[in-house]
């Protein structure tokens, strides 16, 4: 691999960076492989990049319909956290989190991964009980976090409005180790690294059929033609149920919208991230200086990429609300994704009815932070033919034996 | 340098002299520039840094594509940054301050950044600064951050207010140009209800500056005509300073007006946000010229052609006093011959064309301005200013030929359609060769949820240049329009336009054609972000081939311009570094909003006290009144305790517990859900919601009774009440009621639609006061009426209605606390004088107010649960002990299945206990019990948790719920608990009934 570093600009920059070679090949594909990854989101390159990595299988093909990284990695606004109440989700989050810190340097690709902290506002009586309980799990789970005064609130975010006359804030739940990072990074910075272990990446490639003989999946067929594979890995976020319905099965997956916007750039003026969940609204600032803003999902579900603007209306709101200061910035862009919702809001990764046929997806609204955990535990998945340690409370049984790992804490309300 | 012409200016009224400042410079426009021109006129062509290298920056355009001249607009609480001073009409007193730099905008020490570009191309970052790790988080990232960024944080809140505004219209006409005008006159002639709405204070757009005649008169003839025949017509609205921002599903429109911006006042709202529900959507919204890719071409001084043209026409403006024009078109030679019309100097034509022919360049040529057919630039001269251009010829590489001194490069590389509007929702695009630019596909056209598309477009949108096939085509597109809309337009003749033949445009990405790295480096694609032809070629040599991918690799077209000037000439570019067709590239995604807008006006009116609709009971201003210590829930607030003189919160809660333990106490219950559920089929749809049987409660009981989702879990609990043969009244939790009245609905309509059954959400039709304590029978009776509240006639889990004093009152026997305790519901309007009634009658008594505090303590020290505390959507009943509230005999209810399911029939499942700490301190709440060991996962085992922790002001100690694994097997064990930050806490199994277990206190 090319290796990247300061002295590799510096030495480009003498030639006019004519030397800079692709970051990742464009190869036509080969008529089969041992595993074929289906979706070239954060997910599926980084579970082919553990595949090669940590088990040596190499002989990979990722596939995807339009450009890597464009589905909902590609439209994320980059959260990072591990603050998880239950079990299973925490291990997996942090395991993602604690990557994170090294994943820089473990690709050779700056994904400027920022550990600026992470705060979820309390501003209900009820909330503050959860997010203590978070705490306690936590301190449990290997997970570093704490629940911090209003004033401690304020001293981090100076631009809050700690006193709103509606939902003052009572507490927050702080991660100093969550953060953000360059979502595009993260999938290019896989998709190099897989390129360079000799995996192919192949876009502008929709996947339109599962092929299967003797309830053993034999390959896939493609716009480009027929693809044999021996492992085959569905990682396509929003479209899941498409995937799965080639493949001869159902999933207990929703479809919906879930919007963001950011603002014009300005001077820095929030360096951490806030999530306030009762106003239901959550922003950060990009490095670039545009406020980085996302709110709830819709009620219905699509497959558009475009959500309705009420739900931008009441995000606005909610942090106009949260932080006065935002009321003179003006909304540059806005766009969605598709996310992939379970009934309890906790991903699937899990082998299907179909042999040798693995998914992994229902990270909804909250997956990039997971990328890398979920890229570890899938490739142990596919590698060893079953779930390890970090996948085992995410099988698709689940549903069915009533297993659930509820983190939406649903039907939570106070007196 | 630019300045002011004695003499012009359409917009200007130079009789009212206008002062503001740039930067602390006191300067003076008219009324009618805006903030760009009143700089120009002023001399002031440096008005910005760039993003990147922080270049200097001057004025590129006229209107809404400006990506260069954004300023920090106010200050305090008017503070506005990145305001673009080509749409900022001037007022009095409007003080501007230039952004992006330190420590002048003169002297700026971040331009280091473009000595250094060489090293900073595109996507640099992702190549270094990856070590040593922690300085990415505590060197490089807050340096980054620092020099990024474009205007000022405000530091303080808006001053302004906001608002929306909700309309439904036939036909809404997007543009108030000639095409915009033609489309809304005939759309308004058939009679439909017509919007018309343009982003700018004027009608007429470009026609004004490029001196059309139509219908053999001068323009401004037809437009005056037009604008008054609009506003005659009762069925059509006309608004300016409007701007379309986005087109959504179902003819969903936002737009957005600035009301008050070119006059900023109190009062009046800033921003006016427009929820438009149009059955069909006309987009006249225009064409943007595009700049031309050559070296040097970001320098102070250099403009599109146009955009000198609207300085001159519209504003008295000259941009400098030598002129080189550069083009690929004959457009660009109007402003040639304006300028000599003028008597402004052009120094020559560069035209990129073997030959330039038409009558526009023949005109020119005649005006014995100087043209140079093939010709190209090869580099603009000047360091922070244009000084100068080398010219050499387009074939080549770039040898100079020739060097002509000016002020002002004018460029022109072919108009663009603005296709923002067509393409939010859906609208396809096609390539047109011919011209150079992506147009609508009118075949292509977003489709609405009848099958039919909605959205039209005509004028310069539509890819149309000339005047006479944009009326003919606007004309049809309005009648078009109103037709789908379910009108009949009169079609009649259109308007006819002279306008002279131009020559073809030749598209021209780059000049000279063959030019160097050197060169290439010193093109700019985007002004604001500073993304260069050499960095698009760069990132389809690193293979982001994909148009998105290079726009996110190199950040082209996401500046606050999102592109609207670069977009296709980098788009271009990529497709040529590719060696593919532009139309095989395709474009990047049209996102709304078309330009900015503002979050206060996204937020509207809701903001501080009106950010949501506060619920209060009618009991509320009392509270208020009597020091309470509010508890927001859900929408209503409810008062957590009430504090007497010098009282904490913590004393006042336990005192309040005493007191209704020993003598009596008032709470106002009146957020409970209340929903009235009736019909012949009410007992067996309630069977059917409910675990408990419901149907068979006989008339004058109540039952409490449990409702779960289809997976089983507890979702809400409350006590059902048979008011008559079919109806029944069900409580629900204040959280609860609106989501299960939907939840009954959802069921009533999806699923079991055939049963005769209605519900009423009637929780705000009552006031409801328990009245708890050993004294509440006394203070009721104090108060006379009608009924009969003895512990025979009306035992406990009974209701019965009748008077209580001069009230209308229904009373049920229940308790939540462990106390003799009725709830008493009256009318709402009734509500306040019963309570000011008991607490007179109580008075002797010594009954007190008490708060959602003193609730939550008294029902835990009765074991009762709590939705919310003990469950939290992973909880069934059978968790808590409550067995016996679920029906063996129902064939069937909703959870009953899930209940069934291997995992909640576990015997491992957590059971809830009560908890006491050894030490009678107080458990933290969340806390979990340890169990030995770790999991697979490295975490800590656990085997419990605490739900709910009080200290309990009757048992003097702490007291707690929680869920422990086999907990009811385990009475008496001890558990460690977690402490964040101290040691663990030991408390031990205990029943979770801590108070009257038999129930003597309540059952009097
Ligand atoms: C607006 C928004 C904000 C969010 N904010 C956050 C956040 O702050 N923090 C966080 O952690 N998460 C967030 N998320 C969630 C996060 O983005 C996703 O969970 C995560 O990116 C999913 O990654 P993925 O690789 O599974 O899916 P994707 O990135 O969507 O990748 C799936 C890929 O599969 C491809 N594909 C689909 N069908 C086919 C086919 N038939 N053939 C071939 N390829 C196919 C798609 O084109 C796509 O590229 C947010 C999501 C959205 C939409």
């Amino acid at each position: 691999m090319q290796r990247y570093s300061v002295f590799a600009v510096a030495r480009e920059a003498m030639r006019q960076h004519t030397g800079w070679h692709r970051a990742w090949a464009s190869r036509a594909p080969r008529k089969s492989y041992d595993v074929i990854i289906v979706g070239a989101g954060g997910h599926g390159l980084a579970t082919a990049y553990y595949l090669g990595k940590n088990h040596g299988l190499t002989n990979v093909a990722v596939i995807e319909k339009g450009w890597l990284g464009g589905g909902n990695t590609g439209r994320n606004t980059t959260i990072i956290r591990s603050n998880y109440l239950q079990d299973p989700s925490a291990a997996i989050y942090e395991k993602a989190r604690s990557l994170y810190e090294t994943i820089s340097q473990d690709l050779n690709y700056n994904v400027m991964f920022s550990p600026r902290g992470v705060m979820m506002l309390a501003q209900t009586e009820h909330e503050i009980r959860g997010y203590q309980r978070t705490a306690h799990a936590n301190s449990l789970q290997g997970v570093q976090t704490e629940f911090i005064s209003p004033q401690r609130v304020k001293e981090l975010c100076p631009i809050i409005e700690i006193r709103g006359p509606r939902y003052p804030v009572l507490g927050a739940l702080w991660q100093a180790r969550g953060g953000t990072a360059r979502h595009d990074a993260v999938a290019w910075g896989y998709a190099r690294a897989c390129s360079d272990m000799g995996m192919d990446i192949i876009q502008q490639c929709e996947v339109t059929g599962v092929r299967s003989e003797n309830g053993q999946v034999t390959g896939v067929e493609t716009t480009k033609g027929a693809i044999g594979c021996n492992k085959l890995g569905i990682v396509v976020a929003g479209h899941s149920g498409v995937l799965a319905e080639m493949a001869g099965f159902r999933l207990p997956i929703e479809s919906v919208a879930l919007q963001a916007l950011v603002s014009e750039p300005i001077k820095p003026c929030m360096d951490v991230v806030v999530m306030a969940n009762t106003v239901h609204g959550y922003m950060s600032q990009s490095d670039k200086g545009e406020m980085v803003i996302g709110g709830g999902a819709d009620g219905y579900n699509n497959y558009t990429q475009r959500g309705s603007f009420l739900h931008i209306e009441e995000t606005v709101r909610a942090l106009v609300e949260t932080f006065p200061i935002i009321s003179r910035l003006k909304m540059l862009r806005q766009w969605g994704g598709i996310v992939d919702m379970t009934g309890d809001r906790s991903p699937i990764i899990s082998p299907t009815p179909l042999g040798n046929c693995f998914i992994n997806c229902g990270w909804g609204t909250g997956g990039f932070k997971a990328i890398p955990g979920s890229g570890w535990a899938t490739a142990e998945m596919i590698a060893r033919g079953t779930p390890g340690p970090l996948a085992a409370a995410f099988g698709l049984e689940r549903f069915r034996e009533g297993r659930f790992i509820d983190e939406s804490v649903a039907a939570g309300v106070a007196h | 340098m630019s300045a002011r012409l004695p003499k012009g200016g359409r917009f200007l009224n130079r009789s009212q002299p206008i002062e503001f400042s740039f930067n602390g410079k006191q300067l003076q426009g008219f009324e009618g520039d805006t903030l760009a021109s009143a700089l120009m006129a002023n001399g002031q062509q440096l008005v910005g840094r760039s993003f990147k290298y922080h270049r200097p920056r001057g004025v590129v355009a006229s209107g809404a594509e400006e990506p260069n001249a954004l300023v920090n607009l106010g200050t305090g609480r008017r503070l506005e940054p990145n305001q673009r001073a080509t749409t900022t009409e001037l007022f009095e007193g409007l003080e501007a301050t230039s952004q992006n730099h330190w420590p002048s905008l003169e002297f700026d020490v971040g331009a280091i950044n473009a000595r250094l570009s060489r090293f900073l191309p595109a996507g640099f970052y992702y190549k270094m600064f990856m070590w040593p790790r922690a300085f990415w988080k505590h060197v490089y990232e807050p340096f980054i951050r620092q020099s990024a960024g474009l205007g000022k944080a405000p530091n303080a809140r808006d001053a302004d207010t906001y608002e929306h505004f909700n309309i439904t219209v036939d036909v809404l006409v997007i543009g108030g140009g000639i095409a915009g005008l033609e489309a809304a006159r005939v759309a308004g002639s058939s009679g439909a209800q017509v919007l018309l709405i343009e982003q700018t204070a004027q009608w007429g757009g470009r026609a004004n500056v490029d001196a059309t005649l139509i219908d053999g008169a001068d323009e401004e003839h037809w437009i005056e005509a037009t604008v008054d025949a609009l506003e005659d017509m009762d069925n059509v609205r006309l608004r300016t300073r409007v701007m379309g921002a986005g087109v959504y599903d179902h003819g969903y429109v936002l737009a957005y007006e600035r009301l008050c911006d070119h006059d900023p006042q109190d009062g009046l709202p800033r921003h006016r946000l427009w929820k438009i529900r149009a059955r069909q959507i006309v987009t006249a919204t225009g064409a943007i010229e595009r700049p031309l890719s050559f070296a040097g071409n970001d320098l102070p001084g250099v403009l599109l052609a146009s955009a000198q043209r609207d300085y001159l026409i519209n504003y008295g403006v000259s941009a400098g006093d030598r002129t080189v024009i550069v083009t690929n078109n004959d457009d660009a030679y109007r402003t040639a011959l304006m300028l000599h019309n003028l008597g402004l100097e052009v120094k020559a034509v560069i035209d990129a064309r073997a030959e330039a022919n038409g009558p526009l360049p023949v005109a020119a040529r005649e005006a014995g301005i100087r043209v140079e057919t093939g010709k190209a630039i090869a580099k603009v001269k000047g360091v922070a200013r244009v000084e100068g251009v080398a010219i050499c010829a387009q074939v080549g590489e770039g040898a100079v030929l020739d060097e002509i001194a000016c002020d002002v490069v004018a460029m022109s590389g072919g108009w663009s359609p603005v296709v923002h509007l067509w393409s939010h929702c859906g609208g396809k695009l096609v390539w047109d060769d011919a011209q150079a630019h992506f147009r609508p596909d009118p075949g292509k056209a977003p489709i609405g949820a009848d099958g039919h598309a909605f959205v039209h477009t005509t004028g310069a949108a539509s890819g149309l240049l000339k005047s006479d096939e944009i009326l003919q085509n606007a004309h049809d597109a309005g009648a078009d329009a109103a037709k789908a809309a379910g009108h009949k337009p009169k079609r009649g003749k259109a308007p006819t336009a002279a306008s002279p033949d131009e020559a073809p445009i030749e598209p021209v990405w780059m000049m000279p054609q063959g030019a160097g790295h050197e060169l290439r480096s010193k093109m700019w694609l985007d002004f604001q972000n500073d993304v260069k032809v050499s960095d698009v070629q760069l990132a389809a040599q690193e293979g982001f081939e994909s148009v998105e991918h290079t726009k996110r690799y190199t950040t082209l077209g996401m500046a606050t311009d999102q592109g609207k000037l670069s977009n296709i000439n980098g788009l271009a570019i990529l497709s040529k570094s590719l060696g593919a067709d532009i139309p095989a590239v395709g474009t990047t995604t049209f996102r709304p909003p078309y330009t900015p807008i503002s979050m206060g006006a996204i937020a509207g009116e809701a903001r501080g006290k009106l950010f949501q609709p506060l619920r209060r009971t009618p009991m509320h201003d009392w509270h208020e009144a009597n020091g309470a210590h509010w508890e927001p829930v859900g929408h209503w607030r409810r008062p957590y305790a009430f504090p007497r003189g010098s009282e904490t919160v913590e004393q006042a809660v336990q005192r309040e517990v005493k007191n209704t333990r020993e003598a009596v106490g008032l709470l106002d219950a009146s957020t409970l859900g209340k929903i009235l559920v009736k019909g012949p089929d009410a007992g067996a749809f309630l069977d059917l919601l409910y675990t408990n049987m419901v149907s068979t409660l006989p008339l004058g009981r109540c039952r409490y009774g449990l409702m779960c989702s289809e997976n089983g879990f507890l979702i809400d609990d409350g006590v059902i009440v048979r008011l008559s043969e079919d109806s029944w009244l069900c409580h629900t939790t204040t959280g609860g009621a609106d989501r299960i009245h939907g939840h009954m609905e959802e069921w009533l309509q999806t699923e079991w639609w055939d049963m005769q059954v209605h519900t009423a959400n009637l929780t705000e039709q009552y006031a409801q006061i328990a009245v708890v304590g050993p004294d509440a029978r006394n203070v009721l009776e104090a108060l006379g009426g009608d009924i009969d509240l003895d512990a025979e006639t009306l035992p406990f889990m009974h209701w019965t209605e009748g008077r209580i004093g001069d009230f209308d009152a229904r009373v049920f026997r229940i308790s939540f606390s462990g106390e003799l305790s009725y709830e008493v519901a009256v009318p709402a309007s009734q509500g306040l004088a019963f309570w000011n009634a008991l607490l007179k009658a109580g008075e002797v008594f010594g009954v007190m107010p008490y708060g959602t505090e003193a609730l939550h303590i008294m029902r835990a020290e009765k074991g009762f649960i709590m939705i919310g505390d003990e469950t939290d959507g992973t909880v069934i009943p059978q968790d808590l002990g409550l067995h016996w509230a679920i029906s063996k005999k129902k064939a069937d209810f909703l959870s009953k299945r899930a209940q069934e399911r291997d995992h909640m029939t576990d015997p491992d499942r957590w059971q809830l206990v009560g908890l006491e700490t050894v030490d009678g301190s107080v458990l933290p709440d969340g806390a979990y019990a340890l169990a030995e060991g770790r999991n697979e996962n490295g975490q800590r085992n656990t085997q419990g948790r605490v739900t709910s922790t009080y200290h309990s002001p009757t048992l003097g100690r702490g007291i707690a719920m929680g869920l422990v694994l086999h907990g009811p097997e385990r009475m008496g064990e001890v558990l460690k608990f977690t402490n964040i930050g101290g040691a663990p806490i030991e408390a031990r199994i205990v029943s979770p009934v801590f108070y009257d277990p038999e129930g003597k206190k309540q059952n009097v």
